[in-house]
C-alpha cells in the first residue's frame, strides 16, 4: 500500500469543455504521439494492421447519445483520461509504491521501474483511466505531460500538456485547480464545472464543463416574432414599403 | 511511513532538430513542427509532430490525422519502387522495375499519343494540391482531358459561389470568427475544412455566440451546435428560400448594400427576343441601373450614382424591371412560405420562422460599426465599416445533390440579401478571392498534335459559345464537361471518365493516367461496375481501356488496376508548393502560401509525383518544360517551383521573390527562395492593409493591394450576381435563341434548372419507387480527406463503419445493434452491420465513408475489420440514373455543373441476419495480391532512447 501526500502544493489538472468538444480525437492522438516518444516505455500497439488492433492510449474520447425528455436527441463527446484524484485509489492500492501522487503538484504518476504490472491500480480506478501496456508490461496513464509542463527545453507557451496544446476547438484547459484565482478555477466557477462520478469519493482534480442547454431557440418565438412582422401583406404593398425604405437610406430623401 | 517520490527529469531534451513543413494528412494544409531525433545509426528520424504556432492556418493546433503523420511515414502500405503489371488487371501481380524502365514505358505510350492524337490521353488527378502544375503539364502535353476531383466532390459549392459572388466557402473564404454572433452551418459533416472550423467554433462559443447546425446527422460540429435542424436531405435549398421569403417579407434585408454592391438594381431586358432576360447595357457593355437621384439610366459604376432598387424603365411600351423586382415576385410568393415547405424539409413552419427571426435579430439589432475609413469603387468615401454579425458555412452536404448548384446559389443569395458578405461579422473572402467569374479563364479544348492545348482546361463559361463542343456538336472532353448535359462543369467530371472511356463515348482513349484517385474503390460510384470496366476486354482480347498509368504513395485498391505504377513519396519526403495560383492557404486578413520539403529522404525507390511529371515532360520534349535546344528547363519539381514564371515576376510562390528575396507577390526569381521559406517555417504571409480588410470586391485599397501582390493585373471591382446572366444565356438557347442549340431532349431540363435566380426542385426520383430512405456518408474528423485510413493509430479510432439507423427505423424493421441488414437501392444491394442512432433525421441512414477496404489493399491483413465488416455505400450508387423508358440514360449528376449526386441516394432496408449468422459484409470481393505484403504485428515505436 502506497501513501498519498497529506496535501499537495498545487492541484494541476485539466478542465474539459463538453460544450465545445467536437469529438475529433486530436487530443487522443497528440497524447499518443508525445507519450510514445517521451515519458517511460512507448505506447505500443498490438495487431496494428490486423483483425483486432489494440494499443495503449492515455486519453480516449467516448461519445454518448442523450435523449432529453422533450426534443431531439443529442450527442455528447466525452474525452477521458486520468483525473489526478486527490483521494486516488489507484495509488493507495499499489503494492510496490510505483503509483504515486506528487506532493508538489498533485500529478498521479507511475514509476515504471517499480511497476510489476499487477494491474491492481487499473482495477481500483473507477474511471478506467489506466491501461497496461502489453509490450512493456507496465501500467500507463496520463502524466499530465509532466515532461512538458516544466520543460525548459520548450518555449514557455508550450509548457502545457500535449492534448491542451493541440485541441483545435480550445475545449481543453490546463492549470492549478487548487488556486481559486487561476483561469481554470474561474472557468469552473463560471460554467458550473463538475466532478466525474463524485459519489466515488475520489475527489478528482480534473473538471468537466457541462454542455449548454440546446435547441432553445424555439422557446424564444414570442420574443422573436416582432422581427418578422411583414412590411405589407400584399406584394404591391411591398413595393410601396420599398420606396419609402429607400428614401430613408442615408442620402435618400429627395 | 512517508513515501519517497522518485527523482524525475522534468526537462528532458525534446528533440535534436525541428523541421517545419506543411501537413498533408488531409486537405487543410496546416503548418507542422516535425521533431527529429537521431537514431542509433546516426540518422535523423521523425519523432513527434505538432502544430506550428506561427502558421496562419492552424496557429499551433493539430488534428488527430496531423499528429498521426508519423504512422503514415512508416506505414507498411508505402509503395517501394515502380511496378509493371505482370498478371491480369486486378490480380495485383506486379514486378518491381527501375525508374528508367518505368519512364521508358510511359514515354513509349505517351509519345505516339502526343504526336497523333493528344485527346487519347485522359489525365485526371484526385487528391491533388498542385493543380496549377498538373494542369500546366496536361496543357503542354496537349490533351483536352484533364481535371482533378472537384467534379465528384464539391464543384456545386465552388461554382455556385463564384458565379454568384466571386468565391465560395473554405478555400475561398471564412466567417469573421472574431465578430460573428450567429454562425449557421449547412451540410457540413465533420469536414471541409478541418482545424479552422473547429478553432472558429471554439472561439465563437467562448464568446457565447450561437451556432445553428443544419444537417440530417447530429455528429461533429452539429453535435456542439446550440440548435440542430435535422433537415431532410436534398431540401436545403427549399429551407433557405423559405428563410429568404420570410426575411424579405419582413423587410429584414439590407437595401443599402443591395443597391450598392449587387445587381439587384440592374435592369433586365423584358422585350421578347434573343435578349430577353439579359441585362440592359450601355455602349461599353456596362449593366445599367436607374439613378435614384436623377431618374436617369446610368452605368452601374458611375461615380455618385445611387442605383435604384425600385424604379423601372419603360421603352416602346415595354417595362424593363430591376432584378430586385423579379426577386420580390418570386420569393414573396406563397410557394416559399414556411407552411408550404415545412413537410418536405422536415422542419416545422414555426421553427423556420424562429430561425429567420433570430437571423433578422442578429443581423440588424446587433449590427455594429468599425471605425475604419474606406473608399469604394465609385470613389465614395465611407467613414465606417458596418458589421452584420451573421455568418454561414456550407459544404458537401448541400453540394452533392442534383439540385446542389441552385441550393448553393440560394445560400449565397440569402447572405447577400442580409448584407453579410465581406462585412464585419459576416463572411470574408481570402485572397486571391474575391474574383468574379469573368476574371477566371474560360475552358479550352483546341487540340494540336505535338503542341500545347490552346489554354487552361478548366474555367468558367459565360454562355453556349464557351462550351467544349466539336464542330459536329459532340463533346471535346472525355468526361463531357462543358456540354449541354452540364454546361457549367468548372471542375470537370472525374466520376464519368472511366465509364465514358469504357463505352468509347464520346470517343475511345488509349491511356488513362491518374494520380491519387481510388477509382476502383471508394472514389467511384458503382464500384463493382467500375472494376468490371477497368478489366473489360474487347473482341480482340485487348482491354477496352488499353493502358492505365497510376501514381500513388500507398498500396490502395486502385494500384491493382493499373499497368504501370509510378510510386509517389509520403508528404514528409517531398517538395510541394501550396500556391496562390492554385488552392492557397490564405486567411481573410492575409495572402499566404507554403511549401513542403523533404524533412526525411525516402528509404524506398520512389519519387514525388510532380517530379516524375517533370521527368516525363523532359523526355517527351514538352513545351513549357524544355528549351528550344531540347534541354530541360527544370530538373525536378523543386526546380520548377522556384524558377517557373506564369507571367513575368509571378511564379508558384509569392514570398521571398526578387534577387535578394525582399519582394512579395511580384518579383524576379530568387534561387534561394525555398531556403527562405524553410527559414520562415515553411510558409509566407503578407498582410492586407486595415482599410482593405472588408468590402474587398468594392474596396479600392484591397483592389490595389491585389494588383501589387500579382493576384490580378488591374483592379476588378464587380457586383454580386443575385441574377446570373450566364445561366439565362443557356436558358435562351434552350428557348431556341442563338446558333448553338442544345439537343431536343435537354431543352426542357435546361429551361427549368438553369434558372438565373435560385430555385429549388426535387431531384429525379424515377425508379425510386419503394426506396424511401435517404442514405448518406460522411468521413470522421480523424479521417476527413485522409489518404491514411490504414494508419495504425487512426484505424483504432475508426476501424469499423456500421450503418447508423434512426431509432424509428430500427423499431420498424425489428433491428438490434450488430444485426445484419440488407440495404438496397434501384442499382444494387449490400448487407451490412447496423447500429442505432437517435440524433439522426428519422428517415435517413448513414455510414462513415472509405473505412471499408478490399482484402489485400493498404497492407492490412485479410481479417482486418475494414475488410470483413467494412463496406461502401458506393455499390448502391450508379453514375447513371435508372432508365426512364425514353431510351436515354441520364447522369446521376447536377444538370448545371455535373457534380456527382452522391447524396440523392434512396434505399430500403430490411433485416438480413443476426450478428452471428453472417461473417462478412456483402458483397464480398475476392482479395487482391498485395505488392507490399502486410505490416508488422506489433508496434513499439520510439526513435529516441
Amino acid at each position: 500500500m502506497t501513501e498519498l501526500p497529506q496535501l499537495t502544493d498545487r492541484k494541476l489538472g485539466l478542465v474539459i469543455d463538453l460544450d465545445t468538444c467536437v469529438g475529433c480525437h486530436a487530443c487522443v492522438i497528440s497524447c499518443k504521439g508525445w507519450n510514445t516518444e517521451n515519458y517511460g516505455a512507448p505506447l505500443s500497439d498490438q495487431d496494428a494492421y490486423g483483425a483486432n488492433p489494440s494499443g495503449t492510449f492515455l486519453n480516449r474520447v467516448h461519445s454518448f447519445e442523450v435523449q432529453p425528455d422533450a426534443g431531439a436527441a443529442q450527442l455528447i463527446h466525452f474525452p477521458k483520461s486520468c483525473l489526478h484524484c486527490e483521494d486516488a485509489p489507484c495509488v493507495t492500492v499499489c503494492p510496490t509504491g510505483a503509483s504515486y501522487k506528487r506532493a508538489e503538484d498533485g500529478i498521479v504518476l507511475v514509476n515504471e521501474d517499480a511497476c510489476i504490472g499487477c494491474g491492481l491500480c487499473a482495477w481500483a480506478c473507477p474511471y478506467g483511466a489506466r491501461e497496461l501496456d502489453q509490450a512493456a508490461g507496465v501500467m500507463k496513464k496520463c502524466t499530465l505531460c509532466v515532461d512538458r509542463i516544466y520543460n525548459e527545453n520548450l518555449p514557455e507557451e508550450d509548457r502545457v500538456p500535449s492534448c491542451v496544446r493541440t485541441c483545435p476547438a480550445g475545449a481543453r484547459h490546463f492549470g492549478d485547480l487548487g488556486d481559486d484565482t487561476s483561469e481554470v478555477s474561474k472557468l469552473v466557477a463560471e460554467r458550473g464545472g463538475m466532478d466525474l462520478m463524485p459519489e466515488m469519493g475520489t475527489k478528482p482534480v480534473n473538471k468537466y464543463l457541462p454542455p449548454r442547454p440546446k435547441d432553445e431557440l424555439a422557446s424564444d418565438i414570442d420574443v422573436l416574432a416582432p422581427f418578422l412582422k411583414p412590411v405589407a401583406e400584399e406584394p404591391k404593398g411591398f413595393m410601396g414599403w420599398l420606396d419609402k425604405a429607400l428614401d430613408k437610406l442615408p442620402g435618400g430623401a429627395k | 511511513m512517508t513515501f519517497q517520490q522518485p527523482e524525475l527529469d522534468t526537462s528532458p531534451k525534446v528533440s535534436d532538430e525541428i523541421r517545419k513543413t506543411t501537413c498533408y494528412m488531409c486537405a487543410c494544409r496546416c503548418g507542422i513542427n516535425v521533431h527529429m531525433k537521431t537514431d542509433e545509426n546516426g540518422e535523423k528520424q521523425v519523432a513527434y509532430i505538432e502544430g506550428n504556432r506561427d502558421h496562419p492556418v492552424n496557429k499551433g493546433v493539430l488534428c488527430a490525422k496531423g499528429s498521426a503523420g508519423i504512422m503514415q511515414v512508416n506505414a507498411p502500405s508505402r509503395l517501394r519502387a515502380p511496378l509493371k503489371r505482370v498478371g491480369p488487371r486486378g490480380s495485383g501481380e506486379f514486378e518491381e522495375i527501375s525508374w528508367d524502365e518505368a519512364l521508358d514505358i510511359a514515354v513509349g505510350w505517351l509519345k505516339p499519343i502526343r504526336e497523333t492524337n493528344p485527346e487519347k490521353l485522359a489525365f485526371f488527378t484526385g487528391r491533388d494540391q498542385s493543380q496549377s502544375f498538373t494542369g500546366f503539364w496536361a496543357q503542354n502535353f496537349g490533351t483536352p482531358n484533364f481535371a482533378a476531383h472537384g467534379g465528384f466532390c464539391s464543384v456545386n459549392m465552388a461554382a455556385g459561389g463564384i458565379y454568384t459572388m466571386g468565391g465560395a466557402f473554405w478555400e475561398f473564404g471564412q466567417p469573421d470568427w472574431d465578430h460573428t454572433k450567429l454562425f449557421m452551418l449547412f451540410g457540413v459533416a465533420e469536414d471541409h475544412d478541418s482545424n479552422p472550423i473547429k478553432m472558429g467554433i471554439g472561439k465563437i462559443k467562448a464568446r457565447g455566440a450561437r451556432v445553428i447546425g443544419v444537417n440530417p446527422i447530429r455528429s461533429g460540429y452539429n453535435a456542439v451546435a446550440d440548435d440542430w435542424v435535422g433537415i431532410t436531405p436534398g431540401t436545403d435549398g427549399l429551407f433557405i428560400l423559405a428563410l429568404v421569403h420570410v426575411l424579405m417579407k419582413a423587410g429584414k434585408i439590407d437595401l443599402d448594400y443591395l443597391s450598392r454592391y449587387t445587381n439587384a438594381p440592374v435592369l433586365v431586358d423584358a422585350s421578347d427576343g434573343p435578349n430577353k432576360g439579359l441585362f440592359l447595357r450601355d455602349a461599353d457593355g456596362k449593366p445599367l441601373v436607374k439613378d435614384r437621384n436623377t431618374g436617369e439610366l446610368t452605368a452601374f459604376d458611375k461615380p455618385g450614382v445611387r442605383p435604384d432598387l425600385s424604379a423601372t424603365h419603360e421603352v416602346d411600351g415595354v417595362t424593363h424591371r430591376p432584378v430586385f423586382h423579379m426577386m420580390a415576385d418570386r420569393y414573396l410568393a406563397d410557394e416559399y412560405a414556411p407552411e408550404a415547405v415545412a413537410d418536405r424539409c422536415g422542419i416545422s413552419a414555426k421553427r423556420i420562422r424562429t430561425i429567420a427571426a433570430e437571423i433578422a435579430r442578429v443581423a440588424f439589432d446587433e449590427a455594429f460599426e468599425l471605425d475604419q475609413e474606406w473608399t469604394d469603387f465609385r470613389g465614395e468615401k465611407h467613414a465606417k465599416m458596418i458589421g452584420r454579425p451573421v455568418s454561414f458555412h456550407s459544404m458537401r452536404g448541400v453540394s452533392a445533390h442534383a439540385n446542389g448548384f441552385q441550393t448553393c446559389r440560394a445560400l449565397h443569395v440569402l447572405q447577400i440579401l442580409l448584407g453579410t458578405v465581406e462585412v464585419p461579422g459576416g463572411f470574408r473572402f481570402k485572397p486571391p478571392y474575391p474574383k468574379p467569374p469573368e476574371a477566371h479563364p474560360k475552358p479550352h479544348g483546341k487540340v494540336t498534335c505535338n503542341g500545347p492545348l490552346d489554354g487552361p482546361h478548366l474555367g468558367f463559361v459565360h454562355g453556349p459559345e464557351d462550351l467544349m463542343l466539336k464542330d459536329d456538336g459532340s463533346p471535346i472532353r472525355i468526361d463531357k464537361a462543358f456540354t449541354w448535359e452540364n454546361p457549367m462543369s468548372s471542375h470537370g467530371l472525374m466520376h464519368m471518365v472511366i465509364s465514358n472511356a469504357h463505352a468509347g463515348n464520346p470517343y475511345k482513349i488509349d491511356t488513362l493516367f491518374m494520380y491519387m484517385a481510388n477509382m476502383s474503390w471508394n472514389s467511384s460510384m458503382n464500384t463493382r461496375g467500375v472494376i468490371d470496366m477497368l478489366t473489360d476486354k474487347d473482341e480482340s482480347g485487348e482491354y477496352k481501356i488499353p493502358k492505365i498509368i497510376y501514381s500513388d504513395a500507398y498500396s490502395s485498391e486502385m494500384v491493382a488496376y493499373a499497368d504501370l505504377i509510378l510510386p509517389d513519396t509520403t508528404y514528409l519526403e517531398r517538395h510541394d508548393c501550396i500556391s496562390l495560383l492554385d488552392r492557397p492557404i490564405c486567411e481573410a486578413d492575409a495572402a499566404a502560401d507554403a511549401i513542403r520539403w523533404p524533412v526525411i529522404e525516402p528509404d524506398r525507390d520512389v519519387r514525388g509525383f510532380q517530379s516524375t511529371l517533370v521527368h516525363l515532360a523532359n523526355r517527351l520534349g514538352m513545351p513549357g518544360f524544355v528549351n528550344e535546344d531540347g534541354s530541360a528547363k527544370y530538373q525536378d519539381y523543386a526546380d520548377y517551383i522556384v524558377n517557373h514564371e506564369r507571367k513575368p515576376g509571378v511564379g508558384p510562390l509569392a514570398g521571398f521573390r526578387g534577387t535578394d528575396g525582399s519582394k512579395a507577390g511580384r518579383g524576379e526569381v530568387n534561387p534561394d527562395q525555398l531556403d527562405r521559406y524553410i527559414e520562415n517555417g515553411g510558409f509566407f504571409v503578407s498582410h492586407i492593409p486595415d482599410e482593405a480588410s472588408y468590402y474587398k470586391p468594392w474596396n479600392m485599397a484591397y483592389q490595389n493591394w491585389a494588383v501589387e501582390m500579382g493576384l490580378c493585373d488591374a483592379p476588378t471591382p464587380y457586383l454580386f450576381q443575385l441574377y446570373s446572366e450566364p445561366l439565362r444565356k443557356f436558358q435562351l438557347a434552350a428557348e431556341g435563341h442563338g446558333e448553338r442549340q442544345p439537343p431536343e431532349h435537354l431543352r426542357a431540363r435546361i429551361k427549368e434548372t438553369l434558372d438565373p435566380m435560385p430555385i429549388w426542385y426535387d431531384t429525379d426520383q424515377t425508379g425510386n419507387e419503394g426506396f424511401t430512405v435517404n442514405a448518406l456518408t460522411q468521413r470522421p474528423m480523424a479521417m476527413y480527406h485522409s489518404w491514411g485510413t490504414q494508419n495504425a493509430w487512426l484505424r483504432q479510432l475508426h476501424g469499423r463503419n456500421p450503418l447508423y439507423v434512426p431509432t424509428k427505423l430500427m423499431r420498424e424493421k425489428g433491428l438490434s445493434d450488430g444485426d445484419w441488414a440488407k440495404v438496397s437501392s434501384p442499382h444494387g444491394s449490400i448487407t451490412v452491420p447496423v447500429m442505432e442512432m437517435a440524433a439522426l433525421n428519422e428517415n435517413t441512414v448513414w455510414t462513415w465513408n472509405a473505412i471499408g477496404k478490399r482484402k489485400g489493399a493498404w497492407a492490412l491483413e485479410h481479417d482486418a475489420p475494414e475488410a470483413t465488416k467494412g463496406f461502401l455505400l458506393n455499390h448502391l450508387i450508379h453514375e447513371l440514373l435508372p432508365p426512364k423508358g425514353d431510351g436515354l440514360r441520364w447522369a446521376n449528376s447536377d444538370p448545371v455543373t455535373g457534380q456527382a449526386a452522391w447524396f440523392d441516394l434512396k434505399v430500403k432496408i430490411e433485416k438480413a441476419a443476426a450478428p452471428a449468422d453472417l461473417a462478412e459484409s456483402q458483397p464480398e470481393l475476392p482479395p487482391i495480391k498485395s505488392p507490399v505484403g502486410t505490416g508488422p504485428k506489433d508496434l513499439t515505436w520510439k526513435v529516441g532512447k
